[in-house]
This record gives structure tokens, C-alpha cells and sequence, in this order.
């Protein structure tokens, strides 16, 4: 058995077969979204095939900066996730909920179906699985499920790929979210780059399996196995950054006006980039909106942030007015409070936010500056 | 019901705030046809007295005649509404705050005598209550129309005051700082433009004036570990909303 609980089964795909992959996602109606460069850095868009991918190109991530830079080994996967998560095909930014028009004295409403249309995700990584199986359970794991979000959800074909090369802002390792794929994907492929350009694509549903025999292919060998497994122990090597493995919950959950929230804050720009980069936060706010004659109006909802101030308003003002509560109030929610609402933590390790913050705030160090200065007053007080 | 009466009243700007009312081509007919425009000089002779249901005010207040007629303005309208960085914050203008009007009155006119001059340029809220703001240089006209239909329907009008980061975001934009390297006063300005310059490549110079939340300072930490020189970030808070108190202060702090 692999440890996606599918049967160990793989076959080896050439550039061809990425490509014959590719076509044969589109012949079945689904439009194919994968990584593409765009305006200085790896975002997402539509393939129409391998010639879209950003061959031999790689990121170079740290704490406020993201730069592109050239790898020589012509790797068509060889970076990190970038800029925008696949949260935004699934979870819209923007989503007009219904619209309705007055016609007469009767109200008609409108709910703006999109034709479900089916969509093929190239090139999710591990971190991004576990991110979208988190967001499964926010949507619709629950008594109220987001409709819109179901019904694209459902279309879903998942083509996951195994990192070689994470950035240095990756930590999936200390949640155990990658950086090899573990389940959550119909297909996962691991780039072998070892003096041949070849994939190991392993199935992992039935559909996945469906398709991987339909493409021209040939079994894996234990060496294709070996070459996959050394992929997977690499990238796991190049990965540093850590969230502190013990005593976090408790020391967030019970330190609310710990010094440490407002040394945060006197760097916190409290724009919100980290939420909206993060591929786990869901926060929306509703806006109605009317037409000028008076006919038609429409609600729409959109990305919503712990970070601006009118989050919080409640009758008569805001209950976060400073910045300290905001990022407290992320990072308690996050790293602390999922537990107890989802079972899981509402971090994937992806790093996004670290490298996305414009003042390079990074969360698993302020995470561990308040569990170390927790831990150290303990001991000074012979607490064990 | 009878049709609200809409005035649009200018004071010390460039008149760009109002064009962008004539600039809603689609939408003009319709908002002509939701409101009765009972006094737009830069539309319509037809100047009729108040008293007015909204007023949007353009401009900032530089003279002693124009607080006057501000003052006499609120009195008679119900719902005033400033628009634009010059009546929001002073407007550029408002470089004057920081200078010797004197001085530059007598390098200005012929004739300095006839010039009759408030030492400072203010904002409309400096002076008389205000009930709605649209921010920028100039204002966004996609703004100006949910804020006018919002207002039609009685309903509080989607005017969010977060950073432009956000909208960056919704967008899908890459931000310019983190992947360009260029500095961007995103981060502490007022949401409205829908991300404009980033979205051309360009850092954003702060035209929507500072969001609800800011931290300048350690905004400026960022352009100075991204090579801005302390003139760059005194002239980047200096500009079209540089009497607004945070970049004010910012700016003070830069020389
Ligand atoms: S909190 Fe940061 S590192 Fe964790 S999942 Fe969100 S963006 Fe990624
Ligand atoms: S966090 Fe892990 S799975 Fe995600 S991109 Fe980095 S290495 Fe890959
Ligand atoms: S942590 Fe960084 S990205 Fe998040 S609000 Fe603060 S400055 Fe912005
Ligand atoms: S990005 Fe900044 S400078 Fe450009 S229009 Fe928007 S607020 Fe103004």
C-alpha cells in the first residue's frame, strides 16, 4: 500500500505523457489550471500544455521577498508555491451570491449559477492538498455548507506534485503536511530530473487510476521508485523553518496580553496580505449593492481579513481597534483555536505569509519567541 | 417620491473629482434620471438654491470666504459628502501647511496685495460636520456611483476603508514590493482605486490618503531595507494627502 491508502501502483510518464496527460483532461471537459509566470513570479492560469509551464525557472523565497531566478535542469516544477493559492478557484475572492430585480410589485431572484465547469488543478503541492482538504471541512463539513463552493469543489480533478525544491519558507514537514503527498489528490506525479526528464505518477482514486492507464506509459521499476523516494528526502533535507512542536496551543490560548503581541505590532502593517495569501483563512464579508433606478440589487461576498478594522465592528465600533489584537487574534485563531474548532491546526506550513508580508513578519518566529519566553519564565518559577 | 436634490459644489481643487461624475458615460443618464441635479456648475448652468438632499463638496478650504460659504453650504444641505484628496485631506495644497504662504504668494502674483489667503489648506471635515467621504486624486467613479445608489436606496454605502493590499489581493496582482522590490505606500492607504498602480507595475503613492489603520513607521523601515533614501520617503508622504496626521507625522520624521 502507498500511504495514500491506494494500492502502491505508479507508472512513469515522459514529457509526452505529461503532455498526452494534459489533452486528455481537456478531451474530458475539464479546463486545466497549472502554474504559469506572470508579472515576476509563478501564479496560476490555464495550460493548454507543457509549453506553458515555467521551464527551468525556480523562486528564491525569505521573510518580504520572492524572486524568480533560472535552474539549468530544464525541471518544469522546480519552485515552491507562489503568490496566489489555489483557494482562488475554489473560494472565490469575489462571488455574487444572487441578484434580483423588481418586476412589478413581485421580486425575482436571480441565483447566478456558473456552469459548473469541470476544472483539472496541475501542479498543487502537498501543503496545498492538506490547505484544500482544511477548507473541505470549513465548507462543507459541516451543518452549513457553502454551496458555491461544493458545487465547484465537486468538479475538482486534482494533479498534485511532489516538491524537489522547496523555498526557504517552507515548513510543511513540522505539521506533516509534505512535502511529499500523501493523499487528497487523484493523481500525484514526482519530476525525475536524474539525467532523464520523466515523471512517477502515482494514482490516487479511482479516476486517477482510470486515466493513468489510458495514457501512454510504462511500469514503474524499483529504480523509478528509489530515484522518486530520493525527490521526497532532498526537499525534506532543505527544510529549516519550524513551528514550535510543543506547548504552542496552551501558550497562545493563554497569554493574551503576553509583551510579545505588541512588539509584533510595531511592525505589523496590518494590511492583510497574510490572510488573503494564506490558503487556509476563509473570512468573507457581505456587500449589497443597488442599482441607481432602484430595480435591481445584487449580495456579493468577498475575502474578508482579522486584520481591517471594520472585521470586528459590532454595534457602535470596532472590538480590534489596535493591531496587537488583529495579529493575536490570526495567529490564536490559526495556530491555536483550529484545533479546538476543526481538529486540525489552520496552518499548512506553505509559508506564503511569510514571504508575502511586506514587512517580512514571520510567524513561526514570533510563534516560537512566545513559546520560548513562556517555557524560560517556567522554569525560572521551578515550574517543570 | 420626489427625485433627491443633488448639488456638487467646488472649492480649492482642480475640478478632476467632479469629471469623473460626467466621466460615468453609461451611468449618467441614469443618475440624471434618479436625482434632480439642481446645481453643477461644471455641467449645467441651471444653478438653483438650495435646499439640497446631497451635496457632494470637491475641494479644500483656503480662504476665509470659502469657509463662509462652506458654513452656509451645511446648513442647507442634508447629506454632505466630501470628495476627493483635496477635500478629504487639504489636497496637495496643502504643501502650503508646511511653507511661508506669504512667500510664496509674493513669488506667485504681480500683484501679492490683491491676494487674500488662509495660511493653511483644509480639509472639509476641519470645518463643518461631514456624513460621507470618497477619497483620492481623484476619486474612483465606480465609488462615486455606489455611493450614490447606496444612497438612493437608504442603505450604507460598501465604502471599505482597509489597505490597498487587500484589493491587490482580490485582484490576483502580484504584490510590487515583495516580488519587484519597489516600495509601495500600499500597505497604509485607503482602499478604493481597486489596486491601480500596482496593478500597472507601479508602487502605490498613497493618492487614497491613509487607511483606517497605518503604520507608517514601519512601512518606512521597509522602502529604506529596499534602498529608499530618507528624502524618497519624505516626498513619498509629502504629496497629495501630506496634511493627513499619519503622513504628516511620517513625513516629518524623514526631514
Ligand atoms: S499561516 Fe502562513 S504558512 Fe500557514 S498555511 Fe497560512 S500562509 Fe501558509
Ligand atoms: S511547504 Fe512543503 S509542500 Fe508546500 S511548497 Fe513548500 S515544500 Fe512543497
Ligand atoms: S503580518 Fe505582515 S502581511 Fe500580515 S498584516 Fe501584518 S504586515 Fe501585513
Ligand atoms: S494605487 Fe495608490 S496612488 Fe495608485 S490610484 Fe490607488 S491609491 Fe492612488
Amino acid at each position: 500500500m502507498s500511504a495514500s491508502g491506494f494500492p502502491k501502483a505508479g507508472v512513469v510518464l515522459s514529457l509526452d505523457g505529461l503532455q498526452a496527460l494534459i489533452d486528455a483532461l481537456a478531451a474530458r471537459g475539464y479546463q486545466v489550471l497549472g502554474p504559469v509566470e506572470h508579472d515576476g513570479a509563478i501564479g496560476t492560469g490555464h495550460i493548454a500544455g507543457i509549453a506553458d509551464l515555467p521551464a527551468g525557472r525556480t523562486d528564491r523565497q525569505e521573510a518580504g521577498s520572492y524572486r524568480l531566478d533560472d535552474r539549468d535542469d530544464g525541471a518544469l516544477f522546480g519552485y515552491a508555491v507562489g503568490p496566489g493559492s489555489w483557494k482562488r478557484h475554489l473560494h472565490r475572492p469575489i462571488e455574487t451570491l444572487f441578484k434580483v430585480r423588481r418586476v412589478g410589485d413581485e421580486l425575482s431572484f436571480e441565483p447566478p449559477r456558473e456552469p459548473p465547469a469541470r476544472t483539472a488543478l496541475l501542479g498543487v503541492r502537498s501543503c496545498e492538498l492538506a490547505a484544500i482538504a482544511i477548507q473541505d471541512r470549513v465548507f462543507q463539513g459541516g451543518r452549513y455548507v457553502n454551496t458555491e463552493y461544493a458545487a465547484r469543489r465537486a468538479n475538482i480533478f486534482l494533479v498534485a506534485v511532489n516538491c524537489g525544491d522547496p523555498a526557504s519558507t517552507c515548513f510543511c514537514s513540522s505539521l506533516n503536511t509534505g512535502p511529499r503527498a500523501r493523499r487528497g489528490y487523484d493523481i500525484a506525479l514526482t519530476e525525475l530530473v536524474d539525467g532523464r526528464h520523466e515523471f512517477l505518477a502515482e494514482p490516487g482514486s479511482d479516476s486517477g487510476a482510470a486515466l493513468l492507464a489510458y495514457l501512454p506509459n510504462r511500469p514503474a521499476t524499483e529504480a523509478d521508485w528509489q530515484a522518486a523516494d530520493a525527490v521526497a528526502a532532498h526537499a525534506a533535507a532543505q527544510i529549516h523553518r519550524r513551528l514550535p512542536a510543543e506547548g504552542l496551543k496552551e501558550a497562545l490560548q493563554q497569554h493574551p496580553e503576553h509583551p510579545h503581541w505588541e512588539e509584533v505590532a510595531a511592525r505589523c502593517l496590518a494590511c492583510a496580505n497574510c490572510t488573503n495569501v494564506c490558503p487556509t483563512c476563509f473570512c468573507t464579508t457581505i456587500d449589497d449593492h443597488s442599482d441607481l433606478d432602484g430595480h435591481g440589487a445584487a449580495r456579493v461576498r468577498r475575502w474578508d481579513s482579522c486584520f481591517n478594522g471594520d472585521f470586528s465592528y459590532v454595534h457602535g465600533g470596532a472590538v480590534r481597534t489596535q493591531t496587537r489584537s488583529r495579529y493575536r487574534q490570526w495567529l490564536t485563531h490559526k495556530l491555536a483555536n483550529w484545533w479546538d474548532q476543526f481538529g486540525t491546526s489552520g496552518c499548512v506550513g506553505c509559508g506564503r505569509c511569510i514571504a508575502w508580508c511586506p514587512a517580512g513578519i514571520d510567524l513561526t518566529v514570533e510563534a516560537t519567541s512566545i513559546v520560548d519566553s513562556i517555557s524560560a519564565e517556567a522554569k525560572a518559577h521551578g515550574v517543570a | 417620491m420626489a427625485r433627491p436634490r443633488l448639488a456638487v459644489v467646488k472649492f480649492a481643487s482642480c475640478d478632476g473629482c467632479q469629471l469623473s461624475l460626467l466621466d460615468c458615460e453609461d451611468e449618467l443618464l441614469a443618475v440624471a434620471g434618479a436625482v434632480e441635479i439642481a446645481n453643477f456648475p461644471e455641467a449645467s448652468r441651471a444653478m438653483q438654491p438650495g435646499p439640497y438632499d446631497v451635496t457632494l463638496v470637491e475641494g479644500s478650504i483656503t480662504t476665509e470666504h470659502d469657509a463662509a460659504r462652506l458654513r452656509a453650504l451645511r446648513d442647507e444641505t442634508l447629506i454632505l459628502v466630501s470628495i476627493g484628496a483635496c477635500a478629504t485631506s487639504g489636497g496637495i495644497q496643502a504643501l502650503r501647511n508646511f511653507a511661508d504662504v506669504g512667500e510664496m504668494v509674493r513669488a506667485v502674483y504681480a500683484r501679492p496685495d490683491f491676494i487674500n489667503t488662509l495660511a493653511t489648506s483644509t480639509p472639509v471635515a476641519a470645518h463643518v460636520k461631514v456624513d460621507y467621504e470618497l477619497r483620492g486624486c481623484p476619486i474612483d467613479k465606480g465609488q462615486l456611483l455606489e455611493l450614490v445608489s447606496a444612497l438612493l436606496a437608504g442603505r450604507r454605502p460598501g465604502l471599505p476603508s482597509h489597505s490597498v493590499c487587500v484589493e491587490c489581493k482580490l485582484a490576483g496582482q502580484v504584490c510590487v514590493m515583495v516580488a519587484h522590490g519597489t516600495p509601495c505606500l500600499g500597505p497604509v492607504t485607503h482602499a478604493g482605486c481597486g489596486s491601480l498602480c500596482p496593478g500597472y507595475h507601479r508602487g502605490c503613492y498613497g493618492c487614497f490618503g491613509p487607511a483606517e489603520t497605518t503604520n507608517t513607521t514601519s512601512l518606512a523601515a521597509q522602502w529604506q531595507a529596499l534602498g529608499a533614501s530618507q528624502r524618497d520617503i519624505h516626498r513619498a508622504f509629502r504629496t497629495f494627502n501630506a496634511a493627513s496626521e499619519p503622513f504628516r507625522k511620517e513625513a516629518d520624521a524623514h526631514g
